[in-house]
């Protein structure tokens, strides 16, 4: 039970900072399809794969004082920023490295953008469905978003790369 | 898709939150009557509650009828006629409220944790797969199936739908609220439902809430803050949980390792070894595990045994607050003097955290992470609801969270044997 709080918080030093909650959410919910230890459990919600469990956790950390949660402007609406304490250094030398083999990963999913993410984490949550109909699907629900044919193309060849291990490694 | 199919007189079943629920739709009474939602009879809405609230007994069947209810008189009293509103959705809409819970499992939260079973995806099969439930939906169309399980699955095209069902005031939450307050017999879980429902209004994608509702909603969240920390979050509940938690882990190590049971586990067999179907599934209900728990009384393993003891017989683990994460040292002081103690820690040593709850209360839901409520306000623009209501504003504010360490007080008070380490682990309990 312990360990899923380590994961989150090896997760975030290791990325050095998070930026926005919507981006931490969808880069843990990828890291987990492609088997990082996590065991929260993620929904469908109005903008993708969200788990409340994970918010909960994030937020007890922050509480504990392990996580520092900075709250910014960008382009006129509020942003959360997320960086490990010292004191959450400090847990983290407690425990044995987990995540030190998956550090290009976090630092590939780190150098996307949110909606990139999002468009992502939303395809794998459809991957039961055929390219065409994930295609349709994401359309549909997310038709303010707009995204362009060849923003589904680029998600899809960086899917490929990550279950190809290219992108992890 | 049918026209609408209506029986000959409207039935009613009386309930004492609605007073009455209504059912005019021969779809809904079909469906009422599957075997799949009679199943829901027979499983808690607040699972180990009624060991802290013995009030609280009420089923999910009641729940599921309730939040029918709710999204019913929101579309045919308040949304109809309304430009927003497409009346071509009631139907799935109502199949929704009633099927949203029908996957739910016998104290669901404890089964799901460790058997790493997913209550929504339950709810799917049964919508989806060769059940009755589904041969009645089928009645409306090939797709209507597909449509309703979209629906509770939030990946319905039209999210005003989805948000009767599933955001921060749906009928769910509002059902379970006004019904969990009513059973458990607490006065604070109270809000003006009639109010909120008279001012939700039908917008693009959403449902808002006129502005002169604002303080009927800030009960509702009011509401939603109380019931979370009094009766969800409810210490002995959890102590209830844990231990409920730590029978199954142990039913499942000891059918892994190949331990005789005296009377086969025959209906949690397929859970134990990951390979469940639907059929397992359905058979399986708070009757069944009651009956299993009253067997393993009469085990030869003492730790099952025992944790079955305190469960039926509510001899529940004492707590103190406790954070494992900010105290590596003293956490692992303690797990090394419980097996020193003869208490296996692994049972008998239990961390429990907020987290661990799927309850929550109300989050403004900054960055579009989730919907939060919007106010619309006299000029027809839209405010969220914090940004309008103090009393919102201070509550969901600063989040807290909780932290417990559960442990059986009365093996540690035992000094009969061991006594140097239980005086040692009452020391750093601070007991």
């Amino acid at each position: 039970m312990l360990e899923s709080y380590i994961y989150i918080l090896e997760f975030i030093n290791k990325a050095k900072e998070i930026s926005g909650r919507k981006k931490l959410q969808k880069m843990i919910y990828i890291s987990k399809k492609f088997n990082l230890p996590f065991i929260e459990r993620f929904n469908f919600h109005f903008y993708g794969p969200y788990s409340d469990e994970l918010t909960v956790k994030v937020e007890e950390l922050c509480n504990m004082g392990l996580i520092e949660e900075e709250k910014t402007k960008k382009s006129g609406a509020t942003q959360y920023v997320y960086r490990l304490t010292n004191k959450g250094e400090d847990v983290l030398t407690n425990h044995l490295e987990q995540l030190r083999e998956h550090i290009p990963l976090i630092n590939n999913l780190q150098n996307q953008t949110s909606r990139f993410l999002e468009l992502v984490a939303t395809l794998l949550y459809f991957e039961s469905l055929s390219m065409i109909e994930a295609i349709e699907k994401v359309k549909s629900l997310k038709s303010k978003q707009n995204y362009t044919d060849e923003e589904f193309t680029i998600a899809y060849d960086f899917i490929e790369k990550l279950k190809k291990n290219e992108v992890a490694c | 898709m049918n026209p609408e199919k209506k029986l000959s007189e409207e039935k009613v079943f009386k309930d004492p939150v609605h007073r009455y629920i209504h059912v005019r739709d021969k779809l809904i009474w079909d469906l009422i009557g599957t075997k799949e939602f009679q199943r829901l009879r027979r499983i808690k809405q607040l699972g180990t509650t009624y060991l802290t609230f013995h009030g609280a007994e009420h089923s999910r069947f009641s729940h599921s009828l309730g939040v029918y209810e709710i999204i019913r008189r929101i579309i045919d009293d308040v949304f109809k006629g309304r430009d927003e509103w497409d009346e071509g959705e009631r139907l799935v809409t109502l199949c929704a409220a009633l099927l949203h819970d029908v996957g739910h499992g016998p104290f669901s939260h404890s089964f799901e944790k460790v058997f790493h079973l997913d209550h929504e995806s339950f709810t799917q099969k049964i919508i989806l797969g060769e059940t009755e439930v589904n041969n009645v939906l089928k009645e409306e169309g090939a797709d209507f199936p597909t449509k309703v399980s979209e629906v509770i699955a939030k990946t319905y095209k039209n999210k005003q739908v989805i948000s009767l069902i599933s955001s921060q005031i749906d009928a769910d939450r509002m059902d379970y609220l006004l019904r969990d307050a009513y059973y458990t017999g607490v006065s604070y879980g109270n809000f003006d439902m009639e109010r909120i429902l008279r001012t939700m209004r039908p917008r693009e994608d959403m449902v808002v809430f006129k502005s002169s509702g604002m303080h009927a909603v800030e009960d509702y969240i009011m509401s939603r803050y109380q019931m979370y920390w009094q009766v969800y979050f409810h210490p002995v509940t959890r102590s209830a949980e844990v231990i409920l938690s730590k029978i199954l882990h142990r039913a499942k190590k000891l059918y892994l390792n190949g331990y005789e049971f005296k009377y086969h586990p025959t209906h949690f067999e397929s859970i134990f070894n990951g390979s469940v179907t639907l059929e397992d599934y359905i058979r399986l209900d708070e009757g069944v595990a009651f009956y299993y728990f009253q067997q393993w009384l009469d085990e030869e393993d003492k730790i099952l045994k025992d944790l079955c003891d305190r469960f039926l017989n509510r001899r529940l683990f004492q707590y103190i607050e406790f954070n494992a994460l900010l105290q590596l040292d003293k956490w692992s002081e303690l797990t090394n003097l419980f097996k020193k103690a003869g208490i296996d820690p692994e049972y008998y040593l239990v961390p429990d955290s907020s987290s661990d709850l799927p309850y929550d209360y109300y989050r403004p839901g900054e960055e579009e992470e989730r919907l939060p409520i919007y106010l619309l306000m006299g000029n027809n623009d839209i405010r969220e609801l914090s940004r309008e209501s103090f009393i919102v504003e201070a509550i969901s504010g600063k989040k807290r969270t909780d932290h417990k360490l559960y442990f059986p007080l009365d093996l540690i008070n035992d000094t009969s044997s061991k006594k140097k380490y239980k005086e040692e682990i009452k020391r750093i309990l601070g007991i």
